[in-house]
């Protein structure tokens, strides 16, 4: 591991799928489909920087995660960490690396065993490990813990339902942080948070990352705070990266039809920006991932879609300007403003809109979902 | 022009819940605001803060026992509060409805949603069985929902979140309201979904006049909705203004806290946000000072102790605003607000 040379990403992420498969009958037994959760996609996240990973929901973003972490098995695909194959791992070396790998919950509250105090939910992972050096060196890591964090002292014999939201997001970061990872993979770090403390979670993270050279997944739907926290911006569509680029070039310029629709819906807090925008509307909903549209995945809701290649020619995300990559194959023509966007009506009446659920048949895969946010690993 | 007559006027309302066994607890403390038909007023404010028992005590929708409201709520002149259950219910669905941030629990699951808005329709309006399936349909049409016709058949969990959301704006509209309250209905959905239904919302106040109150805590929803802002914290309207003024010179440090804690789309990488410190816990009651004080940059010893028996209150603050404040932010007589001290920088 030693040979990794310190300018190969720390994580590399190649042609990864995760297929889920749709069952049904009496016991589950038949498969009569599956839901293509991620469809092949390609990322590279360098030392230190933060990867941001957005999309509307259900198109994949906390699968992909997972699968980063062995979470969920990946159906195709690689994941290199630290110049490592992790697929390749067993035993006592996956143990290794997923402790270099660690993930930060949605909702601290439902990954953090109400019945443990503070001090026992950050002792727990380095007794787990057998590190920390005995009782007094583990008394003196979670310390340090909490001060990092900033958390008081008192907070030790307090219990998880005693502290408020982002308090809780504090002890959920904590005890990521306890086997010192290299990478944390934060999945909707602060959408469950009040406003006024989103901030000193986001924060938090950076401060986090500048003193102990942390990489970070983050994955969020909310565009803001990811154009805040991000180095390079990733977009996911059903399954697919759409678009990637550096946060500054893509909020500056989006390339691809959804990622330009996507931005322009996020309202922005001020009126007077809000009454200058220009607002490109969606017609309909995400369509299913248990079957995806044909061609660009995007071309039943794209307002710029043409006659040829988008319905049946699958894009490839392609490097349009050094650092920018799009899956698009007007994506030149719609930079130049050679074509011009359709209204959502006009979408809506030549494109067929679908208004199915998203997920599978919604109840099943809603139900399957549940356990997404649990914690990992609590041995 | 002559501002129109308001369609609701809340005033002085209070909501206490008295749990047997427990400290009653006051959720809503003193709220006044009025809408006007045409208008979108915005109530914002974090989680807890009192917006949904605000709109659940307008709509008479609390239930009677463990609750006591006082205060006076008058739709279309008509006093609320303390009106028979027979009253409430006539005009609610007809002449004041409600959409909620959860479609799916306020949607029957077991009834297709057509069922559901020809129910709505054949209660409160004169129709037969057959206009009120057409003008069921011609409703789904109406919020946005392909194929209408066909969607009538379909139980909720059939239709997407975003269809749901339109299913109840339906029925919400079924029956052409003059008030309509919006209960956070764009929070669950994605941005796009949301922009499609904030869209349909504006659509509907300047096409059809209703009056609509907008709860939300997306400043950004506000800022792209709402004529009038009153800005919630701990059960009492600490700001209210024009969403112009707020936004440009919000006076409250609460109202700046949040403004300035949050990241914005149009703004660059780096430089940290400013967040408020502590969280909604961290209050104090009404009746020993300004419950934001232990949050608050500007506090000083007046904020914690009464005045002449009154805490610190709602006053009037130029053309338009209300401020509950004691060191409100300062700005520079002359400009704009652009270089806002205090707590902002
Ligand atoms: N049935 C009830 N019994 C006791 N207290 C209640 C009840 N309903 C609400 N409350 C309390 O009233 C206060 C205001 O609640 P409310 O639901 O209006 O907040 P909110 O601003 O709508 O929050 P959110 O954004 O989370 O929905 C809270 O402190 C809440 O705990
Ligand atoms: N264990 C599972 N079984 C079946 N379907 C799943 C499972 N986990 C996720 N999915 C489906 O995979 C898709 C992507 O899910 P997810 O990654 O959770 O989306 P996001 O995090 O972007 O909201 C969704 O359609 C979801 O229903
Ligand atoms: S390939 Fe066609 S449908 Fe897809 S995003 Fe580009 S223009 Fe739209
Ligand atoms: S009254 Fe005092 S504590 Fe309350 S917001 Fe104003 S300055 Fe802050
Ligand atoms: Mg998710
Ligand atoms: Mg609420």
């Amino acid at each position: 591991m030693t040979a990794v040379p310190a300018s190969e990403p720390l994580l590399r992420v190649q042609g990864l799928e995760v297929h889920f498969p749709i069952k049904r009958g009496l016991v589950f037994d038949r498969t009569v489909g599956h839901v293509r959760a991620v469809d092949g996609v390609d990322l590279a996240i360098d030392r230190g920087t933060t990867y941001g990973l957005v999309g509307e929901s259900g198109c994949g973003k906390s699968t992909l995660g997972r699968a980063v972490l062995r979470l969920v098995e990946p159906t195709a695909g690689q994941v290199v960490f630290d110049g490592t194959d992790v697929a390749a791992l067993k035993g006592e070396q996956l143990r290794t690396m997923r402790r270099r790998m660690q993930m930060v919950f949605q909702d601290p509250l439902g990954s953090l065993d109400p019945r443990q105090n503070v001090e026992s939910l950050l002792a727990e992972p380095l007794k787990a490990h057998g590190l920390g050096g005995g009782t007094a060196g583990i008394a003196a890591r979670i310390r340090e813990l909490l001060d990092a964090v900033g958390l008081p002292t008192a907070a030790l014999r307090r219990y998880p339902h005693e502290f408020s939201g982002g308090q809780r997001q504090r002890i959920g970061i904590a005890r990521a942080l306890t086997l010192e990872p290299d990478l944390l993979i934060a999945d909707e770090p602060v959408s469950a948070l009040d406003v006024s403390v989103q901030a000193q979670v986001v924060n938090l993270l950076e401060e986090l990352q500048e003193r102990l050279g942390l990489t970070y997944l983050v994955i969020a739907h909310d565009l803001a705070v990811v154009r805040h926290i991000s180095d390079v911006v990733g977009v996911m569509y059903l399954g697919s990266l759409v678009e990637q680029a550096s946060a500054d070039d893509l909020y500056e310029e989006p390339l691809h039809p959804y990622t330009r629709a996507l931005m322009s819906a996020v309202p922005v807090p001020d009126p007077v920006v809000e009454a200058g925008r220009e607002r490109i509307l969606l017609a309909g909903d995400l369509p299913s991932p248990a079957n995806p549209p044909s061609g660009c995945r995007f071309h039943t809701r794209c307002p710029w879609r043409q006659e040829t290649r988008c319905d049946d020619e699958v894009p490839v995300l392609r490097e349009l300007a050094p650092g920018r990559l799009v899956s698009c194959h007007w994506a030149e023509e719609i930079r130049d403003g050679v074509l011009r966007p359709k209204s959502p009506e006009e979408v809506a009446a030549t494109q067929g809109v679908s208004v199915a659920p998203t997920g599978v048949e919604t109840i099943e895969s809603d139900a399957l979902v549940q356990g997404i946010d649990a914690p990992i690993e609590r041995t | 022009m002559i501002p129109a007559e308001p369609v609701l006027e809340v005033e002085d309302l209070a909501v206490r819940f008295t749990r047997r066994g427990e400290q009653p607890t006051r959720a809503v403390d003193g709220v006044s605001f009025s809408v006007a038909p045409g208008e979108t007023v915005g109530l914002v404010g974090e989680s807890g803060c009192g917006k949904s028992v605000t709109s659940l005590a307008v709509m008479g929708l609390l239930p009677r026992r463990g609750v006591e409201v006082s205060g006076s709520v008058r739709f279309q002149g008509q006093e609320l509060v303390g009106a028979p259950d027979s009253q409430l219910r006539r005009l609610r669905g007809a002449d004041m409805a409600m959409v909620f941030q959860d479609p799916l629990s306020s949607l029957n699951p077991t009834v297709p949603i057509g069922t559901q808005v020809t129910e709505v329709l054949l209660e409160h309006r004169d129709m037969s069985k057959k206009e009120a399936v057409d003008e069921a349909a011609a409703l789904l049409d109406k919020v946005g929902i392909p194929d209408p016709r066909r969607r009538l058949k379909e139980y909720p969990h059939q239709l997407s979140g975003g269809m749901r959301q339109r299913a109840l704006i339906a029925m919400a509209l079924a029956c052409s309201p003059r008030l309509l309250i919006a209960d956070e209905p764009t929070t669950a959905l994605d941005v796009t979904i949301q922009a499609q239904i904030l869209e349909l919302l504006r659509e509907l106040v300047v096409d059809t006049g209703t009056a609509l109150v907008m709860i939300t805590h997306d400043l950004g929803v506000v800022a792209g909705l709402c004529d009038r802002v009153h800005v919630m914290y701990a059960g009492k309207i600490i700001e209210t203004a024009d969403r112009h003024d707020l936004f440009a010179r919000p006076r409250q440090p609460y109202t700046g806290g949040l403004l300035a804690s949050v990241p914005r789309l149009d703004g660059g990488r780096g430089a940290p946000l400013t967040p408020i410190r502590g969280s909604a816990r961290d209050t104090i009651p009404w009746a020993e000072g300004c419950a934001f004080a232990p949050r608050c940059d500007n506090a000083q010893d007046d904020c914690l102790t009464e005045v002449a028996g009154s805490t610190v209150s709602l006053e009037p603050d130029g053309p338009g605003r209300e401020l509950r404040c004691r060191h409100p932010i300062q700005y520079p007589p002359s400009t704009g607000g652009a270089t806002a001290s205090g707590v902002l920088r």
